[in-house]
C-alpha cells in the first residue's frame, strides 16, 4: 500500500523529517508515536502532499506508484485521507455541503457522474449512524464552534463518506472524552477492511487499546527509531520517551 | 394552438419587435456628441414626449450644468468627457447572427458554466431563435396574468404615454433631478429603463424580471426604472442578467426608484455583470448609479444585489425609512478582481418612528482590485426607537488587493439601538489545503469558500437567481489564486 524510502523534508530551509522508511500493507494498522515536535504531523502533511514542505530526498509510492509530484487533491483522489490534527473552519459551507462536495469532486475526477442524492443520502444516514452524529451537526457550518471533540468526530465522519485506501489519523484521539473516543475507534474499526489500511498518530497508549496496532514505530528526531508490536506502545507508556532517547546514544 | 402558424408567429414577434422601439429611420438615429439644451429637447422629441417630460428634463439639465462630478469615492479613473459622447441613440439592433457558431467561444463557455439553456443562450448572444413555442407561450401568458391583477410592467418610454400621470406623479419623487452629479445627467438624458405598478392590495404573483425584455431592446447607457407599489402591494423584481453583458458605452449612469406605500413591500435583487475590463485593467464599463426607496407606514424594501462587473461601480442603494414601523434591508456581495475598483454600500435614513434596517455586505476582493464598504446609517430626531444591525465582512485573496469599509453613523435620538459587525478575512492555505486534501481542486475550494461566505446574502436570492449567482460568483474569481 504505501511505501516510504529515505524520505526527507524541510520547511523554511529547516529539515524536519530525516531519512525515514516505513511500509503499510493493505489490511495493517500501523502507529507512529513520539515526542512533541518530532516530525509526526510533518509526515502526514508530505504524505498528504502540503506544498510548503519541501521534500528534498527519499520517494513515496502508494500501490506502486510514485505520488510524490501529484497534487494533494491527487492523491485524495488515489484514496489518501488526512485527519487532520487542527482541523480548520469553513464559515457559512455546512458539513453536508462540504462532504458532498468532496465526494463529487473525486467521482469526477475518476470520470464518474455525480453521486445521486438518493445514494448519498443513504450513505449520509449510514455513517451518521455508525459515529453516532446528531442530524442537526450536519447542517452547521464546517468546524465552526465545534468542540474539539467534535471537529474529530467530523473528521472521522467524513473518512466514513469517502472510504479511503489509506487512513492517516493525526491525534484524532486528543479532545476526544473516553465515551467519544470510544465511539471514533469503534468506527474506525468497522471501517476497516484487509484492503484499506491505517496509520494513527498519537502520543497516548489510550487510542491504542480501542484500535489496535499491527506495527508500532517510534518517530523522534525525523526518523523512525524503533519498531514493534503492540506492546511498544504499553512500554512507552510506562517509560516515557527519555528511555528511547537514551537507548540512541 | 394548433392553427398557429409559423408565419402567424414570425409576424406576432414582429410586432412585438415594433413595440419596444426598434427605429429603422437609421439616418437620424444617432446624434452628434456634445450634451447642451436642444440635445436634450432633441431626445424629448424623438421620444414624442410630452411638453411636461421635456421640461422636466431640461431642468435636470440646468441643474446638471451647476454641478460636479464627486471625488470622495474611493475609486481612481479617468474621468469621461461629458461632452464626448453621443446622447441619443436608438437602441441598437445588434446584427443577428445565425447560428450559436457564429458566437465569440468564450462567451458561449461563460453562457455554458452559468448553466444557460441553449434557447436563452441564443437569445443572450443575439442568434436568430429559431420558433421555439414555449417562450412565446410565457411572454403572452405572463402579460395576461399581469393584466388581470391590473399590474402595469412596461418600458417607461410607454409608460410616458400611457399612464403620464402615474409618470408624472412619482418622478423624480425619490431621487430628485438635483440628488447627484450623475442622477442629474440621467435625468435629462435617460435612453428608456422600466416602469412597474402595483395597485393596492395585489400581491404581484410572479417575480418581475427586466431579463424578459433583454432581446427586446437595449435600454442603453441612462437607464430609469421606477416602481410603484401601491398600499398593501407586493412586488419582487430582478434586474440584470449574469451573462455577461459587453457594452460599448463605457459609461452607464442609472437611476432606479422605489415607492413602497403604506403596508406594501418591494424586494429589489440585482445581478450586475458588466464588462470589468481585460485581465490588464483596459477597458471596462464605468457603473454610476443612484438607487433609492421610500417607505411609508409599515412598509419594507429590500436590496439584494450581486455585483461582479465594472471596471469602476460606485453605487449606493438606500431607504428612506419616512413610515412609522417600516423596515429597510440591504444585501450586497460584491466582487472585484483584477483593477476592478468598487465604492458600494448603502444608506439607510430613519425618518419614522420603530423603524428597522438591516445591512449585510460581504465584500470579496482579489488580484489587484479595490472593494470599499460605504454605509451610512442616519437616525433623525423624530425616529424613537429605531433600530439598526450591519454586518460588513470582507475577504481577501492575495497580498494585492485591497477591502475598505467606512461606516457612517449619525444619530439625533438618544432611544436608537445601533449594532455594527466587521470582519476581515483571507483565503488561507490551511483552508485551501484541507479541501485538497478531500479531494476539492484550489479552483473549486475558492468557490466553495467565497459560497459560504456570501451564503447569508445568496440566501436571500429567488431561488433560481440564486443558483446562477452561485456559478456567477465561482467564475468572477477563476485565475485569482496560483
Ligand atoms: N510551518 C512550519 N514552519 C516552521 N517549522 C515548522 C512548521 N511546521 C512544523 N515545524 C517544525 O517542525 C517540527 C516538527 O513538527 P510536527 O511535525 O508538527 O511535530 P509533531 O506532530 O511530531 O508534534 C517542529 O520542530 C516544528 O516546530
Ligand atoms: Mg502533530
Amino acid at each position: 500500500m504505501l511505501k516510504i524510502e529515505n524520505l526527507q523534508a524541510e520547511i523554511d530551509g529547516k529539515a524536519i523529517l530525516k531519512g525515514l522508511n516505513i511500509e503499510v500493507k493493505a489490511g495493517e494498522v500501523h502507529a507512529i508515536m513520539g515526542p512533541n515536535g518530532a516530525g509526526k504531523s510533518t509526515l502526514a502533511s508530505v504524505i498528504a502532499g502540503k506544498e510548503e514542505y519541501e521534500v528534498t530526498g527519499g520517494n513515496i509510492e502508494l500501490n506502486g506508484e510514485d505520488i510524490s509530484e501529484l497534487a494533494p487533491e491527487e492523491r485524495a483522489h488515489n484514496g489518501v485521507f488526512l485527519s487532520f490534527q487542527y482541523p480548520v473552519e469553513i464559515p457559512g459551507v455546512s458539513v453536508t455541503n462540504f462532504i458532498k462536495t468532496a465526494i463529487n469532486e473525486t467521482r469526477k475526477a475518476k470520470g464518474l457522474e455525480d453521486m445521486p442524492a438518493k445514494d448519498m443520502l443513504k450513505m449520509i444516514r449510514e455513517k451518521s449512524e455508525l459515529l453516532e452524529i446528531d442530524r442537526k451537526f450536519l447542517g452547521r457550518s464546517l468546524n465552526e464552534g465545534f468542540s474539539g471533540g467534535e471537529k474529530k468526530r467530523n473528521e472521522i465522519f467524513q473518512m466514513a463518506m469517502l472510504e479511503p485506501k489509506l487512513a492517516i489519523l493525526d491525534e484524532t484521539d486528543s479532545g476526544l472524552d473516553i465515551d467519544a473516543l470510544r465511539i471514533v475507534a469503534n468506527g474506525v474499526n468497522k471501517l476497516k477492511s484487509k484492503d484499506n489500511a491505517v496509520i494513527v498518530i498519537t502520543h497516548y497508549q489510550r487510542l491504542l487499546d480501542y484500535i489496535v496496532p499491527d506495527f508500532v514505530h517510534v518517530l523522534h528526531d525525523g526518523k523512525i527509531v524503533k519498531t514493534g508490536d503492540a506492546s511498544l506502545a504499553l512500554e512507552l507508556e510506562a517509560k516515557g520517551y527519555d528511555w528511547i532517547k537514551q537507548e540512541l546514544v | 394552438m394548433s392553427k398557429y402558424t409559423e408565419e402567424q408567429l414570425e409576424e406576432e414577434l414582429k410586432t412585438q419587435e415594433y413595440k419596444y422601439g426598434f427605429y429603422t429611420d437609421i439616418e437620424s438615429d444617432t446624434f452628434p456628441v456634445g450634451l447642451n439644451e436642444d440635445v436634450v429637447r432633441a431626445i424629448s422629441k424623438k421620444k414624442n414626449e410630452p411638453e411636461w417630460m421635456t421640461e422636466w428634463r431640461l431642468e435636470a439639465f440646468r441643474v446638471w450644468e451647476q454641478m460636479e462630478e464627486p471625488e470622495w469615492a474611493n475609486v481612481h479613473y479617468e474621468k469621461p468627457k461629458f461632452q464626448d459622447i453621443a446622447y441619443y441613440s436608438a437602441p441598437k439592433q445588434k446584427p443577428k447572427l445565425n447560428s450559436l457558431d457564429e458566437v465569440d467561444p468564450e462567451l458561449l463557455d461563460t453562457f455554458k458554466r452559468l448553466g444557460i439553456s441553449i434557447d436563452e443562450q441564443k437569445k443572450l448572444a443575439n442568434v436568430a431563435v429559431d420558433i421555439v413555442m414555449d417562450s412565446v407561450s410565457v411572454a403572452t401568458t405572463f402579460k395576461k396574468t399581469l393584466g388581470e391583477k391590473g399590474i402595469i410592467f412596461m418600458p417607461i418610454s410607454e409608460a410616458i404615454q400611457e399612464h403620464p400621470e402615474l409618470v408624472k406623479k412619482y418622478l423624480g419623487t425619490v431621487v430628485p433631478t438635483s440628488d447627484n452629479f450623475y442622477a442629474a445627467l440621467n435625468s435629462a438624458v435617460f435612453s428608456d429603463g422600466s416602469f412597474c405598478y402595483i395597485p393596492k392590495g395585489v400581491k404581484c404573483p410572479m417575480e418581475l424580471s427586466t431579463y424578459f425584455r433583454i432581446n427586446e431592446g437595449g435600454t442603453g447607457q441612462f437607464e430609469r426604472t421606477l416602481v410603484v407599489a401601491d398600499k398593501g402591494s407586493y412586488v419582487s423584481y430582478l434586474e440584470g442578467c449574469t451573462a455577461p453583458m459587453r457594452d460599448e458605452n463605457q459609461l452607464h449612469a442609472a437611476v432606479v426608484e422605489l415607492i413602497a406605500m403604506d403596508d406594501a413591500e418591494i424586494k429589489y435583487s440585482t445581478v450586475q455583470n458588466w464588462y470589468p475590463g481585460n485581465k490588464e485593467g483596459k477597458g471596462g464599463v464605468y457603473n454610476f448609479v443612484t438607487k433609492r426607496g421610500l417607505c411609508e407606514n409599515n412598509a419594507k424594501i429590500s436590496w439584494t444585489q450581486v455585483e461582479t462587473g465594472s471596471a469602476v461601480t460606485w453605487k449606493y442603494p438606500s431607504c428612506i425609512l419616512k413610515g412609522n414601523n417600516s423596515v429597510g434591508e440591504f444585501y450586497s456581495i460584491a466582487v472585484t478582481n483584477n483593477f476592478q475598483q468598487a465604492d458600494t454600500g448603502t444608506k439607510m435614513i430613519h425618518l419614522g418612528k420603530n423603524t428597522k434596517s438591516t445591512i449585510i455586505s460581504k465584500g470579496i476582493s482579489a488580484g489587484k482590485s479595490q472593494n470599499s464598504y460605504r454605509g451610512l446609517v442616519q437616525i433623525n430626531s423624530r425616529a424613537e426607537n429605531a433600530r439598526n444591525f450591519s454586518q460588513c465582512d470582507s475577504l481577501l485573496m492575495g497580498n494585492e488587493c485591497g477591502a475598505h469599509t467606512f461606516p457612517y453613523i449619525e444619530t439625533k435620538n438618544k432611544s436608537a439601538q445601533i449594532e455594527h459587525e466587521a470582519t476581515t478575512s483571507k483565503i488561507g492555505e490551511d483552508q485551501l489545503f484541507y479541501c485538497n486534501q478531500r479531494g476539492i481542486d484550489t479552483e473549486k475550494a475558492i468557490a466553495l469558500i467565497v459560497n459560504g461566505f456570501s451564503k447569508e446574502v445568496l440566501n436571500k436570492l429567488p431561488m433560481e437567481f440564486a443558483v446562477e449567482a452561485q456559478k456567477l460568483l465561482e467564475i468572477s474569481l477563476e485565475g485569482s489564486v496560483g
